[in-house]
């Protein structure tokens, strides 16, 4: 059949037409083989530069059409969906890019550039001219999703999805949901008690018919692909049969060893049973086989056994496996504070009144293990004078991190401003580089610390924090006034920089979803996609991305668990279908295309021999055609015969 | 065994006592420590502009030497030891310099044929510059160490001060961690003795500041040595002859200045190390110290 090509040379206003000469170029493709029609329109994209395409399909009868315009990622969808409304195969329309790899890059050679957008549409045209119409794949859905990390964003991502009718599973490592919002004190800038707003969204999560909660539970394995993937779910033995433990608190009580408390930042000792605090959710205890007498003295003790009223202990508990099928999932793995151990220059970990943040929070909470007071852990003494520090280990390319925590400006001035309700006669100090309050109320929240609560912020960073005659030593510099500051302080406070969640980088890897240099979860566009990972079906939620505070974590998770119910509003799922194909009659079966697919879309047809492509799976990336020895792999609608042509009309040969 | 040793002139001059204990202690472990046929001083102060290649030829002709004798040298002074591992880094990692600095020792060889016997031979940072105690931790091994030891220092309170130079710029050094190191708190103990943990261990003892602004190597020195006192140290060792006479020299001025004030020796690691291994006593020199450290041994019955 004769090709019928339309030509659509757009200005984008002067964008292109500035440099390009369009209407030269529509004149001579006029004459180019296979182009029936050629013509140029000041905005292509517009809706009667949109008819005039669609008009010229139909009169003209045209095969295949180029839109000259900008970059594909902006307006291909919109011109293939033009392209269908008048009756053409939507993979048969083409962009040329003329503006971000032509106009924009050339406006100092108006001849070279027109005579380059010249040669990028004969490319396309060589494409066109042996495109095949192609229908988008369905694949089936499964409407249910998986929720890994029981944190604030893992908790409003799976109430939002089970709000909207699907199921979910919400699994979380540790032995109730919480994550860290549930060891906070209060929040800003509102300073409303963090557990108060959160315990009812716990129960809500406890209670939710769609919703069936996994906790002390990791995620083992991965596999399938979006609306169909298969997860392998590690409940972890806890040595209680928590279905019909009543969560009475006898074998807490009873048990006779102890160990630092997680939940309480090793402020506090737990026991080895144990529920992590008291509103947990589930509220029944794990036993913690690593520090339980029982296990390390070869079942001397029992105690907890012993008490139980139900019967619950069972130390031959092993742990069990559950397989789930899951058409999306969401990963809220949160975010865990940079070793104090690395902050060598202030005596982290060596001292004990140089304390993280969490552990300050701790320190602030009413249940926590001071009771809400604020006291040095070296001698229990309440501290007069408590110094504040931002930027450990963020913003320091030489030392630690390069980028910025985002939370700790902020929640450094809560608690100082919280040490001045609980201290009156206490002095406040914070030692900061910038205090960056990007946040509805935040800079006021700032403003009412260093005014109202006279907390006293110095610019500037410290240098060394030492112990001397039973205080900590702060040395610092005060960048405004030129001075160099030595603070004889009770208690120094680091605000730790965020780093991801160590959890994080094992998933990541499982999942093959991408991370950045520092292990946060990457988007798949920074701006437009920021809810979504860049392999299919994944959904990204909280601190996981990138160091965040409580409203965008929920933000975040509300997003993402809206994506995932547009994603389950259709029985199917369709997909690009621009993926690699195998020629079974040239496949030799030597299956170098398995060995290099990323995403595990080619398998092996034991009974033809021959590899094949799954085409639910293949992200069409092109690694088992460039590897292919006999060229049986081949990328639909760009194959070795139209990448030939393309190159050749490229380089005009 | 015989390992390279570049000692540097103050080892030569000023600080005999910290030479004579070194060899003799390294000798009793079963090391010979092998003077460079030819040496010169190490340039004393790594150049802090990157485009000077004269700056660093004194450091890489001793390395070039050493790299004759053997594939490590060994120093004590830390200022020696931060030069020659920092020379040492440029011709390892810095392709062009090395090129310019091997052109310019090449020609400056011809030239100094005519007075002495003296060759150049092109060097590649393939020489390991190692600090005396990371000999005795590496090479030696601290558990030989301490099984050599002959008398204990039980009961010595020893402030380890480690001064600037060992550790600084850390990621060039790489010795210890610059803000927390502990290597000489575990040889320390090794001895038998116990290492006082003081804050200003890592602070400056004021260096060269000492020629033209005496009052600022005080204070500087003050803050160490007064650091070390208030956690109750019997004496202070240190590695480098510069930090020696700052912390030692300067005792006078800080009794005039801080009320209460009570000297403390300041001697060589190795001259304690030569103490715990049995010694004579006549290497290990404790002549040349403003605060005579004989005293406070004397009364833990160790010399």
């Amino acid at each position: 059949m004769e090709e019928r090509i339309g030509v659509f040379v757009c200005h984008c206003g002067t964008n292109i037409a500035g440099v390009v000469d369009v209407k030269r170029v529509a004149e001579e493709l006029a004459d180019y083989p296979g182009v029936a029609y050629s013509t140029d329109y000041t905005y292509m994209c517009s809706d009667p530069g949109q008819n005039l395409v669609k008009d010229a399909i139909k009169k003209h009868n045209l095969t295949g059409v180029i839109v000259a315009a900008c970059s594909p990622t902006l307006h291909e969808a919109t011109f293939r969906r033009a392209g269908m409304t008048a009756g053409m195969n939507q993979y048969q329309v083409e962009i040329a890019n003329i503006r971000e790899q032509c106009s924009w890059v050339h406006q100092g050679d108006k001849e070279a550039a027109t005579s380059k957008a010249i040669r990028t549409i004969k490319v396309m045209i060589e494409k066109a001219r042996l495109d095949e119409a192609l229908e988008p794949i369905s694949v089936p859905m499964t409407p249910r999703a998986l929720v890994v990390g029981g944190g604030i964003a893992g908790i409003q991502a799976a109430l939002d999805v089970a709000n909207a009718g699907h199921e979910v599973i919400l699994v979380e490592k540790s032995a109730s949901i919480g994550g860290h919002m549930a060891q906070l004190s209060e929040t800003f800038p509102t300073l409303d008690c963090s557990q108060c707003i959160m315990t009812p969204k716990m129960v809500e999560v406890a209670q939710h018919p769609k919703i069936r909660l996994m906790t002390y539970s990791e995620v083992d394995d991965v596999s399938g692909y979006v609306g169909n993937f298969k997860v392998k779910i590690r409940k972890k033995a806890a040595y209680v049969n928590r279905d019909v433990c009543t969560g009475c608190g006898l074998c807490v009580e009873k048990c006779p060893a102890k160990t630092p408390s997680e939940f309480d930042e090793q402020l506090a000792d737990r026991k080895a049973i144990y529920t992590p605090f008291p509103q947990a959710v589930p509220n029944k205890p794990v036993l913690d086989a690593e520090h339980c007498t029982y296990f390390l003295k070869d079942g001397k003790c029992g105690i907890c056994a012993k008490v139980c009223p139900l019967d619950c202990i069972d130390y031959e508990q092993k742990d069990e496996f559950i397989e789930e099928e899951v058409g999306a999932i969401i990963v809220a793995t949160g975010y865990d504070l940079y070793p104090i151990e690395n902050l060598g220059e202030y005596g982290g970990g060596k001292y004990a009144d140089v304390i993280t943040s969490l552990q300050f929070e701790r320190m602030l909470s009413a249940s926590g293990p001071t009771g809400g007071e604020v006291l040095r852990p070296s001698d229990g003494e309440v501290p007069s004078e408590v110094v504040f520090l931002t930027c450990c280990g963020s913003r320091d390319t030489e030392n630690h991190l390069p980028y910025c925590s985002k939370i700790c400006c902020m929640y450094l001035t809560k608690h100082a401003m919280l040490y001045r309700h609980k201290v009156h006669d206490g002095q406040a100090y914070v030692f900061y580089m910038d205090v960056r309050t990007g946040g509805k109320g935040y800079e006021e929240f700032y403003t009412r610390a260093a005014e109202e609560d006279d907390v006293l912020y110095i610019r500037g960073k410290v240098s060394k924090i030492f112990e001397e005659d039973g205080r900590v030593m702060v040395w610092g510099v005060d960048t405004l006034s030129g001075r160099k500051i030595e603070i004889a302080a009770d208690m120094a406070v680091l605000g730790l920089a965020t780093v991801p969640n160590e959890a994080a980088a094992k998933l990541a890897s499982m999942l093959k979803i991408h991370t950045d240099e520092w292990g946060f979860l990457s988007e798949a566009h920074p701006k437009l996609r920021p809810v979504e990972s860049l392999t299919p079906g994944f959904y990204l939620a909280g601190s996981a991305q990138g160091p965040k505070d409580i409203p965008e974590s929920v933000a975040q998770a509300s997003a993402a668990a809206s994506k995932v119910a547009a994603l389950f509003a259709e029985t199917e799922y369709h997909r690009e279908p621009v993926i690699a194909v195998i020629d079974e009659d040239t496949c030799a079966g030597c299956r170098v295309c398995i060995s290099v697919c990323p995403y595990d879309a080619a398998e092996f047809d034991d009974e033809k021999k021959v590899a094949r492509i799954k085409e639910a799976i293949c992200e069409g990336c092109g690694a088992c055609i460039a590897a292919c020895p006999s060229g049986s792999a081949q990328q639909k609608n760009l194959t070795d015969e139209q990448l030939y042509k393309m190159v050749s009309a490229a380089l005009e040969v | 065994m015989k390992i390279p040793y570049y000692p540097g002139c103050t080892l030569h001059e000023r600080a005999r006592d910290f030479d004579t204990s070194a060899r003799e202690c390294a000798l009793a472990l079963g090391v010979e420590l092998e003077e460079l046929a030819i040496w010169t001083c190490c340039g004393a102060v790594y150049p802090l502009v990157t485009d000077s290649v004269m700056d660093v030829l004194a450091g890489v002709r001793n390395l070039s030497y050493a790299s004759r004798l053997g594939d490590k040298v060994v120093t004590l002074c830390s200022f020696c030891y931060n030069v020659l591992k920092r020379c040492n880094n440029v011709m390892r990692d810095d392709e062009d310099k090395r090129d310019k600095t091997n052109l310019f020792l090449r020609a400056d060889t011809e030239a100094r044929k005519k007075v002495e016997s003296y060759t150049h031979e092109d060097y590649e940072g393939q020489v390991e510059v190692l600090h005396y105690i990371e000999m005795l931790r590496d090479v030696v091994g601290y558990d030989k160490v301490a099984s050599a030891v002959t008398k204990k220092l039980e009961g010595l309170k020893v402030a380890p001060y480690y001064g600037c130079m060992l550790l600084r710029p850390k990621n060039e050094m790489k010795f210890d961690d610059p803000e927390q190191p502990t290597i000489f708190e575990e040889f320390l103990e090794t001895l038998g003795c116990e290492a006082v943990d003081f804050p200003m261990k890592t602070e400056c003892c004021g260096g060269f500041q000492v020629v033209n602004d005496e009052e600022l190597a005080v204070s500087c020195s003050q803050n160490v040595v007064v650091s070390a006192l208030k956690r109750n140290a019997d004496i202070i060792v240190t590695t480098c002859p510069l930090c020696r006479y700052n912390l030692d020299r300067h005792q006078e001025k800080m009794a005039e200045r801080v009320k209460g004030f009570s000297r403390v020796p300041v001697v060589y690691f190795t001259q304690l190390l030569g103490i715990a291994l049995g010694i004579d006593k006549k290497h290990l020199d404790f002549t040349d110290n403003s605060v005579d450290p004989l005293p406070v041994l004397a009364e833990k019955s160790l010399f």
